[in-house]
């Protein structure tokens, strides 16, 4: 699905990514995992077209997408979200949610003036969408709300709303559990794996949280230093020498 | 008639013509957050375009091709709206304070090309003899129609940015203001959203731009001053409230009371300080200014106010 060669990217004197070279399964739910530094937000940035790479390149389905704007990703069904939260903190929730879906009539400004019964009727659908959304996340009853006033985990479970507003053929989602409590993060994993048995959406996970991992994904891929250390199932992970050293026993045995 | 009922109808006239420039100034600041600091020179293309497009031929000076005045209004958006894409497509990929500097020096350019194209715009001595709109109502008739006209565009206008903001393209606008990095995630061309918000602000200025000149029926260079245009417009909309549509109309109607009130002050000033007048005048519109940044610097009808009107519409129409 998604295939990464050689990639680099150097912030000034600091490699951040290393000649990475990775491929996601389709219709996996891979793990990518490794200490803090590894590389591996930046490595999501370059995949989604926020960051434009020093070097290498990026596939998806065999094609060449390195480079390509995040728009162009998004319409492509290549979203993401972020680690830090990047809500619209002075819109509301349902807002937040609304401004997702492609191709709205109401985005051209002289359909918003020509043919407003248009635009309400489609206002209806996507709200109905949002509405939907926010009931599964247990944001409803917040829709009014405005999106700075959530506590950190509820914006986390906003940032992962966002992709659902579509339908997308691959999700980056990172550290969507940090912050997010027990109850609502066996919800989230059993989002992410029903969205992946009945949709087909690939997902691509950065995340600390073991436990979900090991439940959630497979492969898991273990990046140090800006490259791939070990990646195979949790398993096997596990047993990794490298990984061990390399976590410096933050993985439980 | 009433010479104090002339003076009004002549106030609401110009009050108007500068709540159109407050208005379109909000599209482009207000709800996106492009800092525009040379309004002057999209107002005074729009102008000249107009004036040019339907003035009589003359020896002088080039155009003069006795349209009628709705071609030359309809002329005055396109050519603003054509010049506002072009600094756009070159600009809005700066950062905020670039775009701000770009457009000064666009005001520059056009002041200096007025000034001197002198085959094309009279140069300096200006282009009289501008048609008027109702010239056949007779000197009365003519400014009470006039003052219609004005308040019909500034109607027209609020309802389009009205309809247009509260629809998913304001929307999308507000996003960008907020999180450039959360529209583009969401598979929105940023830029493009920017770019349509400066051209229709400055077509909406160009439109000022021609309903000022056909108003006053004679345009020179002189007519487009930075300070008498972009820094009162600036200071409209911040008084009225930027980002809010009806305050961007209230702040035009009320820095222009207190402009037009600190002449007949200034009036009253021993004749040896009146050539001073002007700038005291200017003095009195920029102490107001931090007054209103210091003590209420979300305007006098605040954005927050607007949205929450907004959100309680929603809110009351969920049900149904």
């Amino acid at each position: 699905m998604i295939k990464v060669e050689h990639l680099v990217k150097r912030f000034g004197g600091l490699t951040a990514v290393d000649d990475c070279t990775l491929s996601v399964p389709a219709g996996s739910i891979t793990a990518v995992i490794g200490p803090n530094g590894a590389g591996k937000t930046t490595l999501f940035s370059m995949i989604a077209g926020f960051l434009k790479p020093n070097g290498g390149r990026i596939l998806m389905d065999g094609d060449d997408i390195t480079g390509l704007s995040p728009p162009t990703l998004f319409h492509k069904g290549l979203v993401r979200t972020f680690q830090i939260p990047h809500e619209l903190s002075r819109m509301t929730v349902l807002e937040n949610l609304m401004l997702v879906p492609p191709a709205q009539v109401g985005e051209h400004v002289w359909l918003a003036w020509l043919q407003p019964g248009r635009v309400r009727a489609q206002e209806k659908e996507i709200r109905e969408r949002a509405e939907e959304v926010l009931q599964f996340l247990d944001l409803y009853r917040l829709r009014y709300e405005l999106a700075g006033r959530l506590s950190g985990g509820q914006k986390k479970l906003l940032e992962l709303g966002r992709t659902m507003m579509i339908e997308p053929r691959v999700v980056l989602l990172d550290e969507p559990a940090a912050g997010v409590n027990r109850t609502l993060l066996g919800k989230l994993t059993e989002a992410i794996q029903r969205l992946n048995e009945e949709q087909g959406y690939t997902f691509v996970v950065i995340e600390h949280d073991m436990d979900m991992i090991a439940e959630l994904c497979s492969p898991v891929i273990v990046m140090a230093q800006g490259r791939v250390l070990a990646e195979g199932s949790m398993a096997e992970i596990r047993r990794n020498r490298d990984v061990l050293e390399a976590y410096l026993g933050v993985v439980e045995d | 008639m009433d010479p104090l009922l002339n003076y009004a109808i002549f106030f609401v006239t110009i009050a108007g013509i500068y709540a159109v420039w407050s208005l379109a100034l909000n599209v482009q600041w207000g709800l996106t957050g492009l800092f525009n600091i040379g309004i002057v020179a999209f107002v005074a293309v729009g102008g000249y375009t107009s004036v040019l497009l339907t003035v009589e031929p003359s020896a002088t000076f080039g155009g003069g091709l006795g349209l009628p005045l709705a071609v030359g209004f309809i002329g005055a958006m396109v050519t603003s709206a054509i010049l506002a894409l072009l600094v756009g497509l070159i600009t809005l990929n700066l950062r905020a304070d670039y775009l701000a500097i770009a457009t000064i020096g666009i005001a520059e350019i056009v002041r200096l090309f007025l000034k001197n194209e002198e085959w094309l715009t009279n140069g300096v001595r200006g282009i009289g003899g501008v048609p008027r709109a109702f010239a056949d109502l007779g000197p009365e008739g003519l400014a009470l129609a006039n003052m219609v006209l004005v308040l019909l565009c500034v109607l027209i206008v609020f309802l389009l940015i009205e309809r247009a903001r509260r629809a998913p393209w304001g929307r999308v606008l507000r996003a960008i203001r907020e999180n450039e990095l959360t529209v583009l995630a969401s598979g929105k061309t940023v830029k493009y959203f920017r770019l349509q918000a400066f051209v229709l602000g400055a077509a909406i200025m160009g439109l000022g731009g021609a309903l000022y000149a056909h108003f006053v029926g004679f345009i020179s260079p002189e007519a487009f001053e930075p300070l008498q245009t972009t820094f009162l417009v600036w200071v409209m909309l911040i008084a009225g409230g930027s980002g809010n549509t009806k305050g961007a109309v209230l702040g035009a109607f009320i820095i222009w009371a207190i402009w037009s009130g600190s002449q007949i002050v200034t009036g009253w000033l021993p004749p040896e300080l009146a050539t001073q007048a002007g700038a005291l005048r200017m003095g009195l519109i920029g102490l107001l200014l931090v007054l209103v940044l210091l003590f209420r610097n979300e305007g006098l009808l605040s954005e927050e106010d607007q949205r929450r009107a907004d959100i309680a519409r929603e809110a009351r129409n969920d049900g149904r």
